[in-house]
């Protein structure tokens, strides 16, 4: 009787488990699709500098600590989220072949890691309320901008409301771990330390005097809620802003290893430049002359440009420091890094809904991003710095302006002059190229 | 100038020479007329160190910075396809330049197009010169004064120079104090971008204002820039606070030759 119920337990794990991969499989190939809509870039040169980057901007999270108390928080739940991934491990093996604890073998590591993990489990429970309270009791300010409204909003207080939730759970299912655990109760085998979960919750379920089957149904209960919660998790994040807790990693092996200052040459215009100064300069076999410039819409934008857009966490850190934001104008980079990901999730729908071809919506990247937006950058590179995960909302700009004054010559009116100044005097401003040196005459 | 003549590199190669450095002036330093004073500056700590240099004078043209960055990349690729024509036919190798824009644009942007140069912002050059003793700072005019320095963005988070002016600052006997967002956090002027062209988008305040309340609050008397650009913004931002009396911005080449009582 027993064994049926572990093997009836045992196929609907193993059934669950293989939907739940599935479905993730699946969401993760369409942002695969969707990223690899941009523009191919080579960003594979300078490896060891790559995997160094990542390691330590990604894993170390070096950026983070430029805001200490976000900093710490951020690193307990991530490290709640890495370390205590290896007992979700155990609990897989435990569910696929019907064991408890398989890896109590380990003896005093196990009881050490487990113990490790309660602790950190609470840790993760704690900044999570923290979290909460800093974005909804202390609406700090970076959680108050207007693009937040709506989805950004509740997506955040879904994911931290998960996680408080799955770490009630696991200390839970420990609590009624170890007083079966204690009782003798059979398959509960003696395995793992419990201190977190020993006085947080035990004292609790002691205190109601509850039965070892009462228990054992709370025990299998805390387990299920905890395997099931971590794959409708799994499942959420590509839909989330949570998703870059995959995505940090590449978006930072494939960083900018250029100064932040330097900005692209566009090939495009060196070809057409090179030939407006010198018709007889040679033209490369088989070159066709562009049909556009800069960006009109993301697909224009490269690969990279798209893999930060679902990269991006909406933490904000870009548009705290963004000079044009501090001082109350339109412009948020943490707006153009959502916009984007909109813009492409919209455009990869309708891909879906029209059997693998974009059908023109006369929409694009410039419907969601406005010129005062655009026009108000100061390429200053402190939303770029600000990442923590080395995301740059400053190119989009720039490749969109790009687009508005030589597509579309939809400049402001003293931003034409200014062209018309370095056209015609070769300084920005209205002097004449022959005084240039007149400063040297002067005493 | 007035006790020495600053020669261009089209007399230089007139006479057989070569000069050891360029100069690019920039179009603020060429024209505007309290950035010219920093041009002076720097011109005449180069003499002073008996550096060989030289400048483009009515041949240097705009980089294209400012084109660039407002998304005009036609007309900056036919002014740095220009520039480089020039710069090569003289056979420049290294270049100083007082202007972060021009700095960030030849060393970054210029190379790929053609134009490969050893280029130097002058807040570099002038802490190598200080270091070698080339020149030498004596007076103490400075001795203890609040000094704060005011990141460039295009020097700073563009290309990670921090540390050179501030070196230079700490050389002048100077009491150097950090506004409460400097060096990688630093708030810009409101200058670059184009911004510089342009009037503000709508917004509750002026970016340089927001800088001169940081100023303010860092108490020092002298507020030390390194960008013809910040120059204008920052002491408009001191103009908008009425404390032109107890606030002096001052680029570091000044503030050196100020010392070298040049």
């Amino acid at each position: 009787m027993l064994q049926e119920k572990h093997m009836i337990a045992q196929i609907l794990f193993v059934a669950l488990s293989s939907v739940a991969t599935y479905f993730f499989a699946k969401n993760i190939g369409k942002i695969r699709r969707n990223i690899l809509l941009g523009k191919d870039i080579d960003l594979s040169d300078n490896k060891p500098l790559r995997w160094k980057t990542m390691l330590k901007v990604a894993f170390g999270q070096t950026k983070m600590a430029a805001r200490p108390i976000p900093f710490i928080l951020h690193f307990i739940v991530y490290a709640g989220f890495i370390l205590i991934n290896i007992e979700v491990l155990e609990i897989l093996i435990d569910g696929i072949f019907g064991t408890h604890r398989v890896l109590s073998f380990l003896g005093p590591v196990y009881d050490l890691a487990i113990g490790f993990f309660e602790i950190l489990a609470f840790g993760v429970l704690v900044a999570c309320i923290l979290f909460l309270t800093r974005r909804y009791v202390i609406k700090l300010a970076r959680f108050q901008s207007p693009e937040l409204k709506g989805f950004a909003n509740k997506d955040a207080a879904t994911i931290l409301f998960i996680e408080i939730v799955l770490m009630a759970a696991l200390l839970k299912m420990n609590a009624a771990d170890q007083i079966l655990q204690a009782r003798g109760a059979e398959h509960y085998i003696k395995a793992g330390s419990f201190p977190i979960s020993s006085w947080l919750v035990a004292p609790i379920f002691n205190a109601l005097n509850l039965s070892d089957a009462t228990l054992i149904i709370f025990e299998r209960m805390a387990w299920w809620f905890h395997i099931i919660g971590i794959f409708l998790f799994m499942n959420y994040l590509p839909f989330s802003k949570h998703f870059h807790v995959i995505l940090a990693f590449p978006n930072t092996w494939y960083s900018n290893l250029k100064a932040k200052g330097e900005l692209n040459n566009m090939a495009s215009v060196k070809q057409e430049v090179t030939l407006m100064l010198d018709p007889s300069a040679a033209v490369p076999e088989g070159y066709q002359p562009p049909t556009s410039f800069g960006v009109k819409d993301v697909t224009d934008l490269t690969w990279k440009n798209l893999m930060e857009a679902y990269t991006c966490t909406e933490c904000g850190r870009c548009t705290s420091s963004c000079p044009q934001n501090q001082t109350g104008k339109l412009l948020s980079p943490r707006k153009i890094m959502m916009d984007t990901r909109d813009r492409l999730e919209e455009v990869g729908k309708n891909i879906d809904a029209n059997k693998g071809t974009f059908v023109d919506d006369g929409k694009n990247l410039h419907s969601y991003i406005s010129e005062a937006e655009l026009w108000a950058c100061n390429t200053c590179n402190a939303c770029v710095e600000a990442c923590p995960i080395n995301i740059n909302p400053m190119e989009i700009i720039v490749e969109m302006r790009r687009y508005k004054v030589m597509e579309e010559s939809a400049a402001p009116a003293s931003i034409n002059s200014m062209f018309n100044n370095i056209e015609n005097n070769q300084a920005p401003w209205q002097f004449s190229p022959m005084d240039r040196a007149n400063w040297t005459k002067e005493a | 100038m007035s006790d020495f003549r600053v020669r261009t590199m089209a007399e230089v190669a007139a006479a057989g020479e070569e000069a050891e450095i360029l100069f690019w002036v920039g179009c603020a330093g060429s024209f505007d007329e309290r950035a010219q004073k920093i041009t002076k500056a720097v011109a005449k700590i180069l003499h002073y160190a008996g550096i060989n240099f030289a400048i483009l004078g009515t041949e240097e043209a705009c980089t294209g910075d400012p084109a660039k960055r407002a998304g005009n990349e036609f007309l900056f690729q036919m002014m740095a396809m220009q520039n480089i024509t020039t710069l090569n036919m003289y056979g420049v190798k290294k270049i100083v330049t007082a202007c972060p824009h021009c700095f960030n644009t030849l060393k970054n942007e210029y190379p790929e197009l053609g134009g490969t140069y050893e280029v130097l912002h002058h807040t570099t050059l002038i802490n190598q010169l200080l270091a070698n003793n080339k020149i030498s700072i004596s007076g103490g005019a400075f001795k203890g004064q609040r000094i704060t320095y005011h990141d460039s963005c295009y020097l700073g988070r563009a290309n990670d120079i921090y540390e050179a002016p501030r070196e230079v600052i700490q050389k002048l006997d100077a009491a150097l104090v950090e506004m409460k967002r400097s060096k990688a956090n630093g708030l810009c002027c409101g200058a670059g971008g184009a911004q510089m062209f342009k009037d503000a988008e709508q917004g509750k305040k002026e970016v340089n204002i927001e800088r001169a309340d940081d100023m303010l609050e860092a108490q020092a008397g002298i507020v030390a820039a390194a960008c013809p650009f910040c120059m204008t913004m920052l002491r408009d931002g001191v103009k908008h606070h009425n404390k032109e009396a107890e606030i002096e911005v001052k680029d570091i080449a000044e503030l050196v030759a100020g010392a070298m009582e040049l």
